[in-house]
C-alpha cells in the first residue's frame, strides 16, 4: 500500500478584481501524490498548474489567497501553517527546482553558498562535511570539477549548468517531494534530454516523489508515472501516463496531443480552435465548452464532476467522455502534409556569407571592414525557390537568427552577398537598399509582446507597412487593413484593440497581418510558435501554411522545435556554431544516414508517448566559440574520427536522399554506423 | 579594469573640457563683458579701456581661453571682479561650507532614506508602508522654499530653538558652524530622504518579486537572512548612483534653501555672482560643480563594477 507524501481536498485558490469580485484561479481542486511516485501536471499557461504546484509548499504568490480547501503534508495543513514551522519543511521535507534557474539563483552568491545555504539549513553537518556533501552534490547532478563550480557566480554558467545547479541546491535537504516547475523549459534539445534522464535517475537513486509541471506533453511523457491534465484551474484528466497520453478521454486531452507536430508523423497537426478563457470570464457550465467539438446544450449549462472510472484507473470531468473510449491512437494522427508549389525560379541566394559580432577596431571603422578571423556565422550557401519553405534548424548559438537578421538587412554581413530575385544585390546596409527590397523581405518576430508597440491599435500596426509601401489612405487604407486582418481570422472588431488586449495567439496573427500586408516575396519567421501554447501554436502553423499557398510566398523558418520545422518545411538545413552541416529535402534531412550532429538533434528529441525513448548519443557540453579549424562539430561529435576533423573543414557529400552531408565520414559509413545504433 | 578606469577618467576630462568650452563662450556671446558690468555707467573712453587692459580683454578670445585654462589646470582661477579677490580665496570657504552641509545632510539622510525604503518596501500596502508613504510623497511635493520657510517659523520663531539663518561669516569654523546647520539639513533631507527612500522602496519590491526571492523562500530561508542576503545587495545595486547624483546635487544643487536660510555655500555663490554678473566666478563654479559631478558619477559606477559580479567578470573577460 503507498502512503500518500501529499493530500489536496477541494483546492480552490484565487484573487480579488478591481470591481471586487472574488476569481478563482484554483477551482476545486483535490488529489494525492503517492510516495516515490512521479505525477505530471500539464496545461498551457493560465491552466493554474504553476499556482498549485506553489501551494504544494504552502506558498501563495502575492495578490492571491486561499478560498477554501487545504494541502496536507503527511497530516499537516501546509496552507494554514506559520512561516517559522514551513522554514522547516521548505527544502528539508519539500523542495522545489524552478522554471528558470538562471533567475533563480541569486545573482549575487556564488553557487557553493546557495547549496551551502540549504545544508546549513536543514542538515546538522559541520563545516567540512558540508564542502565534501556540496561537491557530492554538484558530481550527482554531473557538473565537472565541482570545486571549481562552486565558485562560480550563477552567471557564469551554462542554461543548462544552472539547472543542474538547481537540482543541487534542491536535493540538499534530502527532501521526501520535489517540485518541478517547468524544469526544462528554455533549455536546448539535447540539454533537455540530459535533464529530464538526470531527474530520471534520481527518482529513482532516491525514492523522492516528484510533481512535475510542464506545458510540454513530451517532457511529461518522459518523466511521469501518473499525469494530471489541468484547464482553466480545474483538473479535467487525471490517470496514467500510457492511457493518458494513448488513449486520452477528455476532448481537451484529445485535440491538444492532435495538435502537437511529431516526428513520426510528418505534416501540419490539427489546430484546435479559441483559446483558453480568462479566469472569471465562465459562470456556468463546462469550462471547455467554446472550444469542444463534442459540446452539446448540456455541456453549457451544467459543470461535469470529476468522475473517477474504475476499468481505466482514471478520473475525467466531461459528460461525453464514453464517446472518446474507443477512439483509438490512430485516429490522432489525421495531420495534413504541406505541398508547396516550389517553382524551379531561384528567388534568393545566400552565397559564401559571414558574418561576425567581434567589435571593430577604430581604423577598420573607419575603412568600413570586418577584421574576424573566426566569424559568428562562416561560409553559409543557400539558394532559396519561389514559394518554398525553407527551414534553419540549430540549438541556441547556431547562427539561426543571425542569419535572418543578415537576409533582413539589420546586421551586416562580413563576407559574401545575398542576392534577391537571381540579379538583384542587397546592399550589407540597410539604409542603402531600396525600398522595394524592404518591402519584398518581411520578418516576423518570435515575442508578438515585444514585437507589437502597446501603445498602437492593431489598425495603426496594420496600417504602418500599407501606408509606407503603398502610399494608401483614408477609407481605402481602412478597407486594406480589414482585408488583411480578415485574411488571418480577425475582423474589423479588433482593429481598435491594443496588443496587451489579445491573446498571445491573436498577437501572433496580428505580427503574421503585418507582415503580409507589405505583399512581401519572402518572410523571415524567427522562432514565431516558440512563445505560444501547443494549441495555439498549431494554428498559427496552419494559418502560415494557407496565407503561403494564397500567396505563394517564400518562407525562410527558423526554430529550434525539429518536429514543428518537419511539419511545415520543404527544405532544411541544419547549422551548428554558425557552419552548415547538413541540407536537404526535410523528408530526407529527417533519416537516417545523417550528419552526426543531427543524429544528436534527432536523437534529442521528446515524443508524447511514454513508449519512445530519447538517445543520448553526445555530451550537452556548451560551447562558447566555434574552433578555430577544422569540423564545427568537433567538440561534441560521437563518431569524430581524430586528426583530420580537428585540421579540415569537412567536405560535402552528397547523401543518398539528395541531402548534402558535410563530413570527413563517409556516406556509406555513416549508414552502416548510425543502422547498428 | 585599470584600462577601464583610465578610459573612464579621459572621459571625464573631455566631458570637462566641453563644459569649459561651452561656459567660455557663453560668457563671450553675452552682451557686454566684465568691464561694462563693472564699471557700468563709467563704462566708455579711458576708463573702459583701462580697464580692458588691466583684465586683459584687449586679446583675442581664443588666446584668453587658452591662458584661463592654463591657470585653472594649476588650480588658479584668476580674479573675481567685484572684490577683485582671487577666486581661489572666494571659492575655499564656500567649498567647505557646502561640504559640510552635504555630508551632515548624508549622514543623516541616506541612512534614514534607506531604512524607511526598506521598511515600506517589506510591509508593502501594510499600516507601515501606507504611513511612511504618505508622509514621503508630502514632503517630496511640498517645495523647499515653502518648507524651510515653515521650519524657520515653528523652530526659529515661534520655539526659538536654533537660529533662523546664518548670519556667521563665510570663514568661520566647522564647531561654530554646526549649530546653524540643523535647520538646513532638515530641509534638504525632507526632499533627498523621499526621493531616495521611494526608489530603494521600488527596488526592493522589485527584487522581493524576483524568481530567486521566491526560490529562497521555498528553500525554507528565513525571512530577515533572506532579507539580508538575497535582498538587499542586489536592491540596493541601483541606489548607489541614486546616491551619487544626491551628494552631487547637494554640493551645488541646493540653491533655494541656502538662499532661504543665508547660507553661505556654493549654491548661493552661484546666484550672488550671476546677479553680479562676476564672470570669471561663474565660470569657475561652473567647472568646478561640473568636475564634482564626473568625479561623483565615475566612482558611483566604480562601485558598482566592483560590487556586481556579473558586471565585473564581463569587464574582466573583456
Amino acid at each position: 500500500m503507498d502512503s500518500a507524501v501529499q493530500t489536496i481536498n477541494n483546492l480552490t485558490i484565487g484573487f480579488t478584481s478591481q470591481k471586487g469580485k472574488q476569481i478563482s484561479i484554483l477551482k476545486n481542486i483535490s488529489t494525492t501524490i503517492k510516495k516515490g511516485e512521479t505525477v505530471g501536471i500539464v496545461g498551457e499557461s493560465g491552466s493554474g498548474k504553476s499556482t498549485l504546484a506553489l501551494a504544494m509548499m504552502g506558498y501563495v504568490k502575492h495578490g492571491l489567497y486561499t478560498i477554501s480547501g487545504e494541502c496536507l503534508f503527511h497530516s499537516n495543513n501546509l496552507l494554514e501553517m506559520k512561516n517559522k514551522d514551513l522554514e522547516n519543511i521548505r527544502g528539508r521535507k519539500i523542495a522545489m527546482i524552478p522554471q528558470n534557474a538562471g533567475q533563480s539563483l541569486t545573482p549575487n552568491l556564488k553557487i557553493g553558498y546557495q547549496i551551502d545555504e540549504a545544508l546549513k539549513l536543514h542538515t546538522d553537518l559541520k563545516k567540512e562535511e558540508r564542502d565534501k556533501k556540496i561537491s557530492e552534490l554538484l558530481n550527482k547532478v554531473r557538473l565537472p570539477s565541482p570545486e571549481i563550480m562552486a565558485q562560480r557566480y550563477p552567471h557564469e554558467l551554462s542554461g543548462g549548468q544552472q539547472q543542474r545547479v538547481a537540482v543541487a541546491m534542491a536535493l540538499a535537504g534530502n527532501p521526501e517531494l520535489l517540485l518541478l516547475d517547468e524544469p526544462t523549459t528554455g533549455l536546448d534539445v539535447t540539454t533537455q534530454a540530459h535533464v529530464l534522464e538526470l531527474l530520471n535517475f534520481i527518482a529513482k537513486d532516491t525514492g523522492t516523489s516528484m510533481v512535475y509541471v510542464s506545458h510540454d506533453l513530451g517532457a511529461i511523457a518522459q518523466v511521469s508515472d501518473r499525469v494530471i491534465v489541468m484547464y482553466s484551474g480545474e483538473i479535467v484528466l487525471d490517470g496514467p501516463v500510457r492511457s493518458i497520453l494513448k488513449n486520452p478521454i477528455h476532448p481537451y486531452t484529445f485535440g491538444l496531443l492532435k495538435s502537437i507536430p511529431k516526428l513520426t508523423s510528418p505534416g501540419l497537426p490539427d489546430s484546435m480552435s479559441g483559446s483558453q478563457p480568462q479566469p472569471g470570464t465562465i459562470k456556468t457550465g463546462c469550462s471547455f465548452y467554446e472550444r469542444c467539438n463534442l459540446a452539446e446544450d448540456n455541456c453549457k449549462n451544467n459543470s461535469p464532476t470529476l468522475e473517477y472510472i474504475d476499468d481505466l484507473n482514471t478520473s475525467v470531468r466531461c459528460f461525453k467522455y464514453k464517446e472518446l473510449i474507443n477512439v483509438k491512437e490512430t485516429n490522432l494522427d489525421t495531420v495534413k502534409s504541406i505541398n508547396n508549389d516550389v517553382l524551379q525560379n531561384e528567388i534568393l541566394d545566400i552565397s559564401k556569407v559571414s558574418i561576425s559580432y567581434a567589435k571593430q577596431k577604430f581604423i577598420d571603422q573607419l575603412l568600413n571592414k570586418i577584421d574576424d578571423s573566426n566569424p559568428t556565422v562562416k561560409d553559409i550557401n543557400i539558394n532559396i525557390n519561389k514559394g518554398e519553405t525553407l527551414a534553419l534548424v540549430g540549438e541556441s548559438g547556431s547562427g539561426k537568427s543571425t542569419i535572418l537578421k543578415s537576409i533582413a538587412g539589420l546586421l551586416k554581413t562580413k563576407d559574401g552577398m545575398i542576392m534577391f530575385d537571381k540579379d538583384k544585390v542587397l546592399s550589407n546596409d540597410l539604409k542603402m537598399r531600396d525600398p522595394g527590397f524592404l518591402r519584398a523581405i518581411q520578418l516576423i518576430f518570435q515575442n508578438p509582446d515585444e514585437s507589437l508597440n502597446p501603445n498602437h491599435t492593431v489598425e495603426e500596426i496594420v496600417s504602418q507597412p500599407l501606408r509606407l509601401y503603398f502610399g494608401l489612405k483614408g477609407d481605402e487604407l481602412k478597407q486594406k487593413i480589414i482585408e488583411v486582418l480578415e485574411k488571418v481570422r480577425l475582423g474589423e472588431f479588433y482593429l481598435t484593440r491594443y496588443p496587451r488586449q489579445l491573446s498571445g495567439g491573436e498577437k501572433q496573427r496580428v505580427a503574421v497581418a503585418r507582415a503580409f500586408a507589405a505583399k512581401p516575396d519572402i518572410i523571415l519567421c524567427d522562432e514565431v510558435t516558440s512563445a505560444l501554447d501547443v494549441s495555439v501554436q498549431a494554428a498559427v502553423l496552419n494559418l502560415l501554411q494557407e496565407l503561403k499557398e494564397d500567396f505563394g510566398t517564400t518562407y525562410i523558418f527558423v526554430s529550434h522545435d525539429l518536429a514543428v520545422v518537419r511539419a511545415i518545411s520543404d527544405r532544411v538545413a541544419v547549422l551548428y556554431q554558425g557552419r552548415l552541416c547538413e541540407i536537404g529535402p526535410s523528408k530526407n534531412v529527417y533519416q537516417l544516414p545523417s550528419h552526426p550532429y543531427t543524429e544528436v538533434l534527432l536523437g534529442a528529441v521528446l515524443e508524447p508517448d511514454p513508449d519512445v525513448k530519447p538517445k543520448l548519443v553526445a555530451e550537452d557540453i556548451v560551447e562558447e566559440k566555434p574552433p578555430e579549424k577544422g569540423c564545427s562539430f568537433q567538440g561534441r561529435c560521437p563518431r569524430i574520427l581524430g586528426d583530420i576533423c580537428k585540421n579540415e573543414v569537412p567536405p560535402w557529400q552528397i547523401g543518398e536522399n539528395g541531402n548534402s552531408i558535410r563530413c570527413h565520414i563517409k556516406v556509406e559509413d555513416l549508414k552502416k554506423q548510425q543502422n547498428i545504433n | 579594469m585599470l584600462l577601464l578606469v583610465l578610459k573612464r577618467i579621459l572621459l571625464g576630462f573631455i566631458t570637462l573640457f566641453i563644459v569649459s568650452l561651452i561656459t567660455f563662450s557663453g560668457v563671450e556671446v553675452l552682451p557686454g563683458d566684465a568691464c561694462t558690468t563693472y564699471l557700468e555707467r563709467e563704462a566708455y573712453g579711458a576708463a573702459l579701456e583701462a580697464c580692458y587692459e588691466r583684465l586683459g580683454l584687449n586679446t583675442p578670445a581664443h588666446e584668453r581661453y587658452i591662458s584661463w585654462a592654463a591657470g585653472v589646470l594649476q588650480g588658479d582661477f584668476g580674479y573675481s571682479l567685484s572684490g577683485e579677490m582671487r577666486i581661489n580665496d572666494v571659492l575655499g570657504p564656500r567649498v567647505k561650507n557646502s561640504m559640510v552641509l552635504a555630508s551632515a545632510s548624508i549622514l543623516i539622510g541616506i541612512p534614514i532614506a534607506l531604512l524607511l525604503g526598506i521598511i515600506t518596501a517589506l510591509w508593502r500596502d501594510k499600516l507601515p508602508d501606507i504611513i511612511i508613504s504618505t508622509i514621503t510623497i508630502f514632503s517630496m511635493t511640498i517645495p523647499e522654499f515653502i518648507s524651510a520657510t515653515l521650519l524657520i517659523l515653528i523652530v526659529a520663531i515661534w520655539l526659538e530653538w536654533l537660529p533662523g539663518i546664518v548670519i556667521v561669516p563665510t570663514g568661520v569654523s566647522i564647531s561654530e558652524l554646526l549649530p546653524n546647520i540643523i535647520l538646513p539639513v532638515i530641509a534638504i533631507s525632507m526632499i533627498m530622504t523621499a526621493h531616495m527612500a521611494r526608489m530603494v522602496r521600488s527596488s526592493v519590491i522589485q527584487v522581493m518579486a524576483s524568481d530567486y526571492v521566491q526560490m529562497a523562500i521555498l528553500k525554507g530561508v528565513p525571512y530577515w537572512k533572506m532579507v539580508f542576503k538575497h535582498v538587499l545587495p542586489n536592491a540596493l545595486l541601483p541606489a548607489i548612483n541614486v546616491v551619487a547624483l544626491t551628494i552631487a546635487w547637494l554640493l551645488g544643487g541646493v540653491v533655494v534653501t541656502e538662499v532661504v536660510f543665508n547660507y553661505p555655500g556654493l549654491g548661493r555663490l552661484v546666484i550672488e555672482s550671476i546677479s553680479n554678473r562676476d564672470l570669471p566666478v561663474v565660470q569657475a563654479l561652473a567647472i568646478i560643480l561640473a568636475s564634482i559631478y564626473v568625479s561623483i558619477n565615475l566612482i558611483a559606477d566604480l562601485m558598482t563594477l566592483m560590487l556586481n559580479p556579473r558586471l565585473k567578470s564581463l569587464q574582466i573577460k573583456k
